[in-house]
């Protein structure tokens, strides 16, 4: 069944962001329950069964709550960077593929506009804290610039390596390319690149980095800049915030799962299909929430001489290898 | 140092040099109470911290002066919450040995017993709150665990949870039961294994090395320039410990080792504290097993009455060396009493050890300083 064009995009508008709107809140739950079970205590219980009513509480909250601006900030920035930060999130959902014939659009760009729209991300909270006329957002504004300078390059030089792997910018063409069992996924495609699974991690640090999640959770760093740049925010601004957080973990687990892990595709090479997807993509979401209640934060320093001095010269040595791969077979 | 590379670096590209002022507190997570600290900041770097106590001052030593020799030792627990015995034990000493009271040795084995207890739950407290100001808040719950189950045995006998009052003058205020006994068994059991977990979880973890190894670096000079004791000098190499140094209650019999440190960087004063639980296990657990019969408070007057004089007397607090000072004029009031708390020394420290310094390492610092607030405010 195909709807008519506007109706079809509308339809995939209010599907997208309903699919945001409620992982977002249901992240959180996962998020809060998951970090229970890690540290031996039950979680949220109250709201609803096994308090799966918890996020509709908090939203009702947050809803709930006067929207602060302090008189000595840039009233429109900062209003502004909460909308800014969630609305790319939404458009980079746009392109992935959930499924073979489920996706919002089927761009040949695909790759390059999710990346284009994810470094707004940074810009917006940056203007967030900028705005907010706190020196702790300041501080937590400058960290996240000079964070997410670090850690674009490397993740790029990763993208590029795939691209080289792949031939296409288009996501949904890159997963078809994998199809048919789990050894033709690109993490495993050790012919390309001995270092796929190199690779992989390395992607995944720096989408750790990327979205701001411990423990490189230098932006937000609750003890030491308290709220970093969402300290001025209150209510909804800061709930919109927080949405954005999981909305950008799931845009970059998704890619995970598209670019190394074969999207739709099922590891036995038959029965693909949207539930492969969404299986990586929560398996991968829920190392994200391991790995925030495991480990400290790093250093500022250590985290960005982990890019420069390690990640980068890496990524770097791995390109290089593939093109001779490449060239050579 | 890396202040002074980007400092230069900026003087070379001829940016206008310029610092702002950070007030980290009063209500800050990382403080852990009503600390307030002034930063003078350039960047991120601390070109100076100036520490601002006193916002929960309550007049303890004022207190002291107010109200006779045994109506102040309920306050002796309200100092440090977190090792209330051991400010207790050290008020109940020094009149003891001012009256010259005899203890029965019955009471002096169970001091040490509930005291050392009290130090791992106050170490145990500090882990977590320390692993938590580094980023990683699981650790807090896992101690908060283990602590449950020392605050359950302590109050099984003292009635209380943290503001114990369970020493008096010339012993206890009651006798420990089978159960506490045995529990504590169990527990030196339970514990050492936990201790081993920690370990590997958390001390071995390359982050928390990076975090900790060389940063706030404070040597054993500056530890006695500033009178910084326990685990903060004994982390500088220095082998200071009250209970060696200047020995008290039963602790010559009791076979423990001072752990110590030469590095002097926060790591070292994290691995001091570590060290520690695990002495403070051996020694409740030859308290427990060499425990004499009999009765656990000697022959007391109705109402305490100090020679007229100067005394003094220091402890091992779980922060380090807790001393008071009293001087009598002979009636049943002190005249004067001074309390020196480990905390407040091992602050002073603070603005000199953390010059130069990017905030998550100053507050790396703070953190394994292990500072109580009302400890400071007294």
């Amino acid at each position: 069944m195909t709807l008519p064009e506007p109706f079809r995009l509308l339809a995939y508008l209010a599907g997208v962001m309903a699919f945001v709107g409620l992982n977002a809140a249901y992240l959180v739950w996962v998020e809060r329950k998951g970090a229970a079970r890690f540290q031996r205590r039950p979680g949220p219980t109250e709201v609803g069964p096994a308090g799966l009513l918890q996020p509709l509480a908090d939203a009702a909250k947050l809803l709930s709550k006067q929207l602060l601006v302090p008189p000595d900030a840039d009233r429109t920035l900062f209003r502004l960077a909460p909308v800014m930060v969630m609305a790319p999130a939404l458009m980079c959902l746009a392109t992935i593929p959930f499924g073979q014939a489920l996706g919002a659009r089927s761009l040949d760009l695909g790759l390059v506009m999710v990346f284009a729209f994810g470094s707004i991300n940074v810009m917006a909270i940056m203007l967030g804290g900028w705005a907010s006329r706190n020196k702790y957002a300041i501080i937590s504004a400058a960290r996240i610039v000079s964070q997410n300078v670090a850690y674009e390059i490397p993740m790029m030089l990763v993208v590029i390596t795939l691209l080289m792997v792949t031939g296409t910018t288009n996501l949904q063409e890159i997963v078809e390319g994998q199809a048919g069992g789990f050894w033709r996924w690109n993490v495993f495609d050790l012919v390309a690149n001995p270092l796929m699974p190199v690779t992989f991690v390395i992607y995944f640090i720096c989408m750790l980095a990327e979205t701001n999640r411990a423990p490189f959770d230098m932006a937000e760093a609750e003890s030491e800049l308290v709220a970093g740049a969402f300290t001025e925010y209150a209510g909804m601004g800061f709930g919109v915030f927080f949405m954005a957080e999981y909305a950008n973990i799931l845009v970059g687990c998704s890619l995970g799962a598209i670019l190394f892990l074969g999207g739709w595709q099922s590891p036995f090479g038959v029965f693909s299909g949207v539930g492969w997807f969404l299986l990586k993509l929560y398996a991968l979401v829920f190392t994200v929430v391991w790995v925030r209640w495991t480990f400290p934060r790093t250093q500022f320093y250590g985290l960005l001489n982990l890019s420069w001095k390690i990640l980068i010269p890496v990524s770097l040595g791995i390109l290089v290898l593939t093109s001779v791969m490449l060239k050579l077979f | 140092m890396l202040l002074e590379k980007v400092q230069t670096a900026d003087a070379a590209a001829g940016a206008p040099h310029e610092t702002f002022v950070l007030n980290l507190g009063p209500q800050h997570p990382a403080t852990h109470g009503v600390l307030r600290v002034k930063l003078t900041m350039d960047g991120e770097f601390i070109l100076r911290a100036e520490p601002v106590p006193g916002y929960i001052h309550r007049m303890h030593e004022k207190m002291g002066e107010n109200r006779n020799w045994s109506q102040f030792l309920p306050n002796t627990s309200r100092i440090d919450y977190l090792s209330a015995m051991t400010y207790t034990h050290a008020f109940v000493l020094l009149v003891e040995r001012a009256a010259g009271l005899e203890v029965p040795p019955r009471a002096e084995y169970l001091r040490v017993i509930t005291s050392e207890l009290n130090r791992i739950s106050s170490h145990l407290v500090w882990f977590g709150a320390f692993l938590l100001d580094l980023g990683g808040f699981t650790p807090l719950l896992y101690a908060f665990d283990d602590r449950e189950k020392i605050l359950d045995l302590l109050e099984s006998v003292t009635g209380s949870r943290l503001t114990y009052c369970y020493y008096r003058f010339g012993g206890l205020c009651n006798d420990v039961d089978e159960a506490f006994l045995s529990g504590t068994r169990d527990f030196v059991a339970y514990m050492r294994p936990r201790l081993d977990m920690y370990r590997q979880l958390v001390t071995d973890n390359i982050i928390l090395r990076k975090r900790l190894e060389g940063i706030g670096k404070v040597d054993g000079e500056m530890c006695r320039r500033y009178g910084a004791t326990g685990p903060v000098i004994r982390g500088a190499g220095v082998p200071n410990d009250v209970r060696r140094v200047e020995p008290y209650s039963i602790y010559p019999e009791l076979d423990f080792r001072v752990p110590v440190y030469p590095e002097g960087d926060c790591m070292a004063r994290y691995l001091v504290r570590m060290d520690e639980m695990e002495q403070s296990l051996r020694m409740v657990e030859q308290a427990i097993a060499k425990l004499p019969e009999g009765p656990v408070l000697g022959k007391v007057p109705r109402m305490i009455k100090l020679p007229a004089g100067d005394y003094y007397c220091a402890v091992e607090a779980a922060r380090g060396r807790f001393a008071i000072r009293a001087v009598s004029d002979g009636k049943e009031i002190p005249y004067r009493l001074k309390l020196r708390t480990p905390s407040f020394c091992n602050l002073s420290l603070f603005e000199e050890a953390s010059r130069g310094m990017m905030l998550p390492d100053a507050l790396a610092l703070m953190g394994s300083l292990d500072l109580v607030i009302p400890d400071i405010d007294r």
